[in-house]
């Protein structure tokens, strides 16, 4: 119980601090409240089948699949199989960070990584069909041009940026998050 | 507004295969998996949770109309450091930024200020870095948002030259 109140801490410290403030400010606070129950609607509505994919995938594939065709080595396979994978996924974007971990856990090489998180925030392909209907195929082309070679640039980018022993770092924080699950 | 848009129906769809496919094969090994599924969403719900409250307050208090008014047509390049910034500060599902975004076109915003919104609103998230940090740390979080927010500069300036 203790346990539980102190991980959803800064939770009831912000619920507490937003009913206050709709109790100061009727307009504004009750807005942000019915928001905020619509959100958690469409994460309940959203998030659970990303979960129960990421908890097949732990279980039933193996690491060494993992790593040959997205870990060290596996080239432009691992690049293409990335970015589709980013981009057939649904959901917002930090549903596609438990899932990073679980690939960190199975060896998938960090630029891949990387690129999966950016396909997964910009490049999926439900999304891509609203925005051309919303906004034009001229715009969601030009945008996905732009994307695709943007997301593999900044992949290189930050690994070459972040240090190898960070990395490694990294992938163990993300090793030690998915044992526990 | 209708919530269930038809990738959820085939996220599900998979999704529901998948796990019978699993459970005739090895039921012991589902129940790991799903048992594992509600671990890792457990683990990330206090954050989730935040979030989500965050992302109330952000959407209550900027609305289409102080939107529209930030990145209106002939902001030029401060109308697209506005509409970028206000992209990477909001998180608004794809099905209501889209139409959004046709309106405010409609409403007189320009094509590069509307190409840097929802390029920052998809890729820079300010209010889940929390959740980023937890999983990658704070150093590749910050540089990674950092590269993405300048990054959707060169999509807005492509975006107004081919479309604007």
């Amino acid at each position: 119980m203790k346990a539980i109140l102190k991980r959803y801490r800064v939770f009831i410290i912000t619920a507490v601090a937003l009913g206050v403030f709709a109790l100061i400010n009727h307009q504004i606070g009750l807005k942000a409240i019915n928001i905020s129950i619509y959100q958690f609607e469409q994460m309940l509505l959203v998030i659970p089948p990303v979960f129960v994919l990421l908890g097949l995938l732990d279980v039933w594939v193996p690491r060494e699949t993992m790593i040959k065709y997205m870990g060290e080595g596996s080239g432009l396979k691992g690049i293409v199989l990335s970015i589709l994978l980013g981009s057939a996924a649904a959901g917002p974007l930090y549903g596609a960070f438990p899932v990073a971990a679980v690939f960190m856990k199975k060896g998938v090489k960090f630029s891949n990584i990387l690129i999966f998180i950016g396909a997964w925030s910009t490049t999926k392909i439900p999304m891509f069909l609203f925005e051309m209907a919303a906004l034009g195929a001229k715009f969601a082309f030009t945008r996905l041009l732009v994307d695709i070679p943007g997301i593999i640039i900044i992949a290189y980018i930050l690994s070459k940026l972040i240090s190898k022993q960070e990395i490694q770092k990294i992938y163990e924080n993300a090793e030690n998050i998915a044992n526990r699950m | 507004m209708e919530g269930i848009d038809l990738d959820t129906y085939i996220l599900y769809g998979v999704t529901v295969l998948f796990l019978v496919i699993s459970f005739f094969k090895d039921k012991k090994k589902t129940k790991m998996s799903l048992k594992k599924a509600w671990k890792a969403f457990e683990n990330i719900l206090p954050q989730f949770l935040v979030v989500i409250l965050l992302v109330g307050v952000l959407l209550a208090v900027l609305n289409t109309e102080v939107i529209s008014r930030i990145i209106g047509s002939g902001s030029g390049w401060l109308g697209v450091m506005l509409a970028a910034v206000v992209g990477a500060i909001t998180l608004i599902p794809g099905f209501v930024a889209f139409p959004m975004a046709a309106m405010l076109l409609q409403g007189g915003a320009g094509y590069m200020q509307i190409g840097a919104f929802i390029s920052t609103l998809m890729m820079v998230g300010v209010v889940t870095m929390p959740v980023e940090i937890k999983y990658f740390g704070k150093k590749l979080t910050i540089l990674r948002n950092v590269l993405a927010f300048i990054f959707s500069f060169v999509v807005a300036y492509v975006i107004g030259l081919v479309v604007g």
